[in-house]
């Protein structure tokens, strides 16, 4: 049996699995990483919007800092978010956006003088400062105090996945393509690598590694219509759950991005409406400044989809053979704009709609978008159960977006997470207790234990099961029983049902008989661990008896901090299990920088924590004093909630801004 | 978006089969009939194909969105991206055949990663700094000309689903040749101030016929580029910059 040993195995060729790899390598560890695809396939590719680093050049950004950015993040997870991981990120995101500068990124530049922009359906004129001309600008995106969301044109995460995957390449990074991590080998809570497999020739092989990162973006084709590619089905999620040892945290927080095109769920970015873009209904009518005054097209993405949902149920949706949608339109922004900033979006309105989007509106509706769960691990990126088993990315759940992400921060997450936790990894590789202790039989035990999964797989059965079939019920149970708005009664049917198949899932039969590139066995299971994760989801979206994020409960509709200020923490026990444990764990208000309060959408339904009233004053109260003693930002931060020690020392850095130099420098 | 129902046309997708995967496997073309349905693209037609008729089918879709390269093949005898393909745009008969050049993984999957992995490291496709030197990450960025990133995102904007390889016909008598994506990276890199290599370099790289001196014009490779970069300018620009090279 083939075994290959390495220091750091990295499961996912993304924008964090490339980040984790070109860090460990810089630290001087060994290092292969395996991708279902070449790496410059990877959905990173697909963001096409933007990166939000507080780097505050552009006019709208200006004032802009960690601290605001901080308060952005943790207002936009509802409060789910670990507050020191959003300090931690936002600290480093300028960072590694110049970083990626350096590595060839050709982000777009600040121009100065008079500009002609689309604000709230009205053309105004902004004036871009002499002294930025030529850094990186940044545009509005939801959610966000500022202008923080730096671009290149539409193409940011087509621009970044490049940039990152040549500089793998320059490093000289082993990448395995066409690889996949099928089953997580551990013994004694520690985890050892993985055993993969050939998906060209079906061969299984073992990598055996100090630690091991899962780096595999989300989960989101467990739903009939997503955003995602069609390989981000959560298949390192699965096999982490599946050692029974590893755990997964907030399964149940999924986001749907407000613009997706009908029918086929293609996205059009954020940038869309961060651009001046309106959402229209049936009769043409711009509703959204009806439901959120404030914010209006630019409120968060739980709430705008949740609001275009409510609007389609009053009728104002536009019908079409496949159900309602409403209108995105950019006509406003002009042909130049479009074609300029919004190129992709403008190339798939015509090669998937046949529409010119600078004269028609865009039918679109909110699509499954983002998995803010994943793998539980703790600041590091280490899972709190398995030991040498790290996540970083989508896969994680280390938790910097709570219930709900920002846009312009997951892809800013990639490359932030992959820089630290490269780190952390160098860390635990670099000391005595990574070393390598397991037997070669045990090794090859996990072999022989796929190798005959697989095999049964391919068994004739009485009653077979097929797993297309079972797989598409899985995608419509979720659509339409866990989807935007759940209620307790439909997410009890969808449980039942989804143990159901996964009992009969058990029964699939593979026809075509090879082992080798089949797609039906590979499709065959990969629904078994799908449906697995599908149960995690609708389980903890059932258990979950209140509304956060974008987690929305019709029959608990307000947030619940007295009772579920908490994570949701799903394992799998043991295998035979056919519903997964369910347990919780307690988020901190006392150690909160921030502690709860009302998020600012519609009316304030929270039933507040007696804790957050205390320590607001807490925190009101040493603000205060310590501005008073003339303390700085940072001082007055650190005093609040010290984080800086938990940072890599090569990142505690200050980041230097136009208006915030270097102690001994001049401000501009 | 029309609201009106109809039935369907019947299209007939043949299909080009060979898996070297399977011992004694002979290559040949199998038709398929499936119904049109409204906004059909060949991502959904060969997904219908594989899950109702063939489930041994190979093919590599993965953002089905046209951003990420992977299902390049040979559509009615042109290299193009199957997943923007609307079958409302064809005839009724369809061909579909593996791209050239690749290697065959089976049916129509080819390994241009494989391929494009090479051709990165052999052109050095990443910003070369002074040695030694690394960024300051803590301050701010160096500045650039905005004109000058917008044209950088421009070339920038390839993504190596080797239409233009499969399209080129140098590339038949040069296996070597590193094709129009090749060039367009060395246009890219020469453009970017971040790159310290200089022309003497990039002639090293590029100044032979497996580079910019293989290359006939023929223009198979702006013809099938999906992306629509202007492959041919550059590649000419190239030339010239090459040949002045040369004659100093």
């Amino acid at each position: 049996m083939k075994i290959t040993y390495t220091d750091v195995l990295v499961i996912g060729g993304g924008l964090a699995g490339l980040r984790a790899a070109t860090g460990v390598k810089q630290r001087g560890h060994d290092c292969i990483l395996l991708s279902l695809v070449p790496p410059k396939r990877s959905h990173s590719a697909a963001a096409q919007g933007g990166m939000q680093a507080s780097l505050g050049n552009a006019i709208k950004g200006d004032g802009d800092n960690e601290d605001v950015h901080f308060e952005d993040t943790v207002k936009g997870s509802d409060w789910g978010a670990d507050q020191k991981v959003v300090r931690m990120f936002t600290n480093t995101a300028p960072k590694a956006i110049r970083q990626l500068t350096d590595w060839g990124v050709p982000w777009t530049r600040v121009r100065k003088g008079d500009h002609q922009v689309i604000i709230n359906a009205q053309k105004v004129t902004i004036t871009e400062k002499e002294e930025a001309h030529g850094l990186i600008t940044a545009r509005d995106f939801g959610g966000t105090k500022k202008w923080r969301t730096c671009y290149t044109s539409d193409g940011t995460g087509h621009s970044m996945l490049f940039a990152m995957d040549n500089k793998a390449h320059e490093d000289g990074i082993e990448v395995r393509e066409r690889m996949e991590a099928i089953a997580l080998i551990h013994e004694n809570n520690r985890c050892y690598g993985a055993v993969a497999r050939n998906l060209m020739t079906g061969e299984l092989v073992a990598y055996v590694s100090k630690s091991t990162v899962i780096a595999t973006g989300g989960y989101g084709r467990i739903y009939k219509v997503s955003t995602n590619a069609v390989i981000c089905q959560g298949m390192g999620q699965a096999i982490a759950l599946e050692t029974g040892v590893a755990t997964l945290g907030n399964m149940e927080a999924i986001q749907f991005h407000p613009t997706a095109i009908v029918p086929v769920g293609i996205l059009t970015t954020e940038g869309c409406r961060g651009d001046g873009g309106l959402l229209t209904d049936v009769d043409g009518y711009r509703f959204m400044p009806d439901y959120e005054p404030e914010k209006k097209e630019l409120a968060s993405r739980d709430v705008v989809s949740r609001r275009m949902v409510e609007h389609m149920r009053k009728g104002k949706g536009v019908k079409s053979r496949y159900g309602d949608h409403l209108w995105l339109d950019i006509t406003i922004l002009g042909r130049e704009h479009i074609e300029k900033n919004l190129r992709e979006v403008k190339e798939i309105c015509e090669s998937f709609l046949g529409i010119d989007p600078a004269v028609d509106p865009i039918p679109v509706r909110p699509t499954q978008h983002y998995s803010m769960g994943g793998i539980r691990t703790d600041y590091k990126g280490e899972s709190q159960t398995l030991k040498g088993l790290f996540s970083c990315g989508e896969a994680a759940c280390w938790d910097m977006h709570g219930f709900n992400r920002l846009g312009g921060n997951s892809v800013a997450e990639t490359v932030v997470s992959g820089m630290l936790v490269a780190e952390y990894i160098s860390d635990y590789c670099d000391s005595a207790e990574s070393s390598i202790d397991i037997n070669t039989s045990v090794i090859e035990g996990f072999i022989r234990k796929e190798k005959d999964k697989l095999d049964v797989l391919l068994e004739p059965k009485e009653n077979a099961e097929d797993a297309y079939e079972l797989r598409a019920r899985m995608e419509e149970i979720m659509m339409d029983k866990v989807g935007i708005f759940r209620n307790g009664k439909d997410l009890q049917e969808a449980v039942d049902e989804l143990e159901e198949l996964l009992i009969r899932s058990r029964n699939i039969e593979v026809k075509a008989k090879i082992l080798s590139a089949s797609p039906e066995l590979f499709n065959a299971y990969r629904t078994q661990r799908m449906l697995k994760l599908a149960l995690c989801v609708a389980k903890g979206a059932l258990e979950r008896k209140e509304s956060r994020g974008a987690h929305s409960r019709e029959d608990y509709p307000e947030r619940n901090d007295a009772e579920y200020l908490n994570r949701t923490i799903t394992s799998w026990p043991d295998e035979n299990q056919t519903m997964p444990k369910v347990e919780y764990e307690k988020i901190d208000i006392g150690e909160m920088e921030l502690p709860p309060g009302f998020r600012g959408y519609g009316k304030d339904m929270t039933m507040h924590h007696p804790q957050s009233q205390v320590r607001q004053e807490e925190v009101d109260k040493l603000r205060e004093e310590l501005e008073a003693q003339g303390k700085d930002r940072f001082e007055i931060q650190e005093a609040l909630m010290s984080y800086r020690d938990l940072l890599p020392e090569r990142y505690r850095g200050k980041n230097e801004r136009l208006y915030e130099k270097f102690e001994g420098e001049e401000n501009v | 978006m029309s609201n009106i129902e109809e039935k369907g046309r019947m299209l007939k997708i043949s299909i080009l089969r060979f898996d070297p995967y399977i011992k004694g496997d002979v290559p040949r073309v199998e038709t398929f009939e499936i119904e049109e349905a409204p906004g059909m693209t060949l991502f959904i037609a060969l997904n219908e194909i594989r899950q109702h008729q063939d489930n041994t089918l190979k093919f590599d879709f993965v953002c089905r969105a046209g951003i990420c390269g992977s299902c390049s093949m040979t559509i009615n005898g042109r290299p193009g991206l199957a997943c923007r393909a609307l079958t409302s745009k064809m005839d009724v008969e369809i061909s579909l055949a593996p791209l050239p050049v690749f290697e065959l993984i089976g049916d129509l999957s080819v390994n241009t990663g494989k391929w494009m992995s090479g051709m990165n490291d052999r052109l050095e496709t990443w910003i070369h700094h002074e040695s030694g030197e690394e960024c300051d990450v803590d301050r701010l960025e160096e500045r650039m000309d905005p004109d000058l990133t917008d044209e950088i995102y421009e070339l920038d904007r390839c993504i190596e689903c080797g239409c233009c390889v499969a399209g080129c016909g140098t590339i038949l008598m040069r296996e070597d040749f590193v094709g129009a994506v090749g060039l367009n990276k060395i246009a890219r890199y020469q453009l970017d101030p971040r790159d310290k290599r200089d022309d003497d370099d990039y002639y090293n790289l590029i100044g032979d016929e497996n580079g910019v001196f293989g290359c006939m014009s023929l223009m198979g490779c702006e013809d099938t580029c999906p992306k629509e970069l202007p492959l041919q300018s550059k590649i000419a620009y190239l030339r010239r910059k090459m040949v002045d090279l040369r004659n100093k």
